[in-house]
């Protein structure tokens, strides 16, 4: 057991760097599987040293939830802008800056949090507090900044911090 | 069956189409610099997943085979663009914001980007 904790010491990037080399060759065979593999572990156990401290992901139910609810409000928010952008005139736009005071102490837990909400359209990430809080963020449209802030810790915080931390 | 799978290809191009077309509108229409950030986003996401969709359904009904290549487009531009959001947003921030004009921090001292250079300590 020690021994493959050793060999592999991130199991989630071996599978993913596997996946990838999968669909980089877009071809499912044997050798690419063993390639796949074999590119999955020896990448991982060579960056170890340069990667101290990696976050345990826990609940992998709930990093396909994660995903899956991005997605969609990838989506519905893509939806909303566009008729912001078309049928709004910007003078009714009420653009904002709103501060969202942050639980999540990983490092790696708050990079996807900003990768989210500057993906959902409507919202940008733009900066950290100094000592990493708070997050700084950019909305297209927010007659209420209060509403926003709650929704991005409900919606998305909360998953993170369970399966992060 | 095959006309189906063409009113489908045709249908994400065109949503495709549809919103890198309304992302670049609104990177002409809106009118101050962080609001035009925004604008892209949609680009990036739905502009290129419609494209996606359509060009892994074309392989499926031209080949018969299922190519999923085109994720890992999705992939690496989910890594990238906010990273790019990001850059030009403190650009923003150093060139034309104040900590005046930004809402306050609730915890710490500063903004990342604007935070002062502490004090040089005088020589012993």
């Amino acid at each position: 057991m020690r021994l493959l904790q050793r060999l592999v010491p991130h199991p989630i990037l071996t599978v993913l760097l596997t996946l990838v080399w999968l669909l980089l060759v877009n071809h499912i065979s044997l050798n690419s599987l063993v390639f796949g593999l074999f590119l999955g572990i020896v990448i991982p156990f060579i960056t170890q040293p340069y990667w101290p401290d990696r976050p345990n992901l826990r609940n992998p139910g709930m990093i396909l939830q994660y995903f899956g609810i991005v997605l969609y409000d990838i989506v519905v928010a893509n939806i909303v802008v566009a008729r912001l952008i078309l049928f709004k005139r910007n003078a009714q736009l009420s653009p904002a800056w709103v501060c969202i005071p942050l639980d999540l102490r990983t490092p790696e837990a708050i990079t996807v949090l900003a990768a989210t909400i500057t993906l959902t359209p409507g919202t940008v990430s733009a900066d950290l507090s100094d000592h990493g809080h708070s997050l700084l963020v950019h909305c297209l449209d927010a007659p209420d900044p209060g509403a926003i802030r709650d929704e991005i810790k409900q919606r998305y915080e909360r998953r993170l911090m369970e399966i992060f931390e | 069956m095959a006309q189906i799978y063409e009113i489908l290809i045709a249908a994400f191009l065109v949503i495709g189409g549809v919103f890198g077309f309304v992302g670049s509108y609104g990177l002409i229409k809106l009118d101050n610099p962080m609001s035009r950030l925004h604008a892209p986003t949609k680009a990036t996401t739905l502009g290129v997943g419609g494209v996606l969709i359509a060009s892994i359904l074309f392989t499926l009904m031209s080949e018969g085979r299922l190519s999923l290549h085109e994720l890992l487009i999705t992939l690496f531009l989910f890594l990238t663009a906010p990273i790019t959001a990001n850059f030009i947003a403190k650009m923003h921030i150093h060139r034309h914001e104040t900590p005046e004009s930004l809402p306050k921090v609730d915890e710490d001292q500063d903004w990342a980007t604007l935070a002062r250079e502490p004090k040089p300590e005088a020589d012993p």
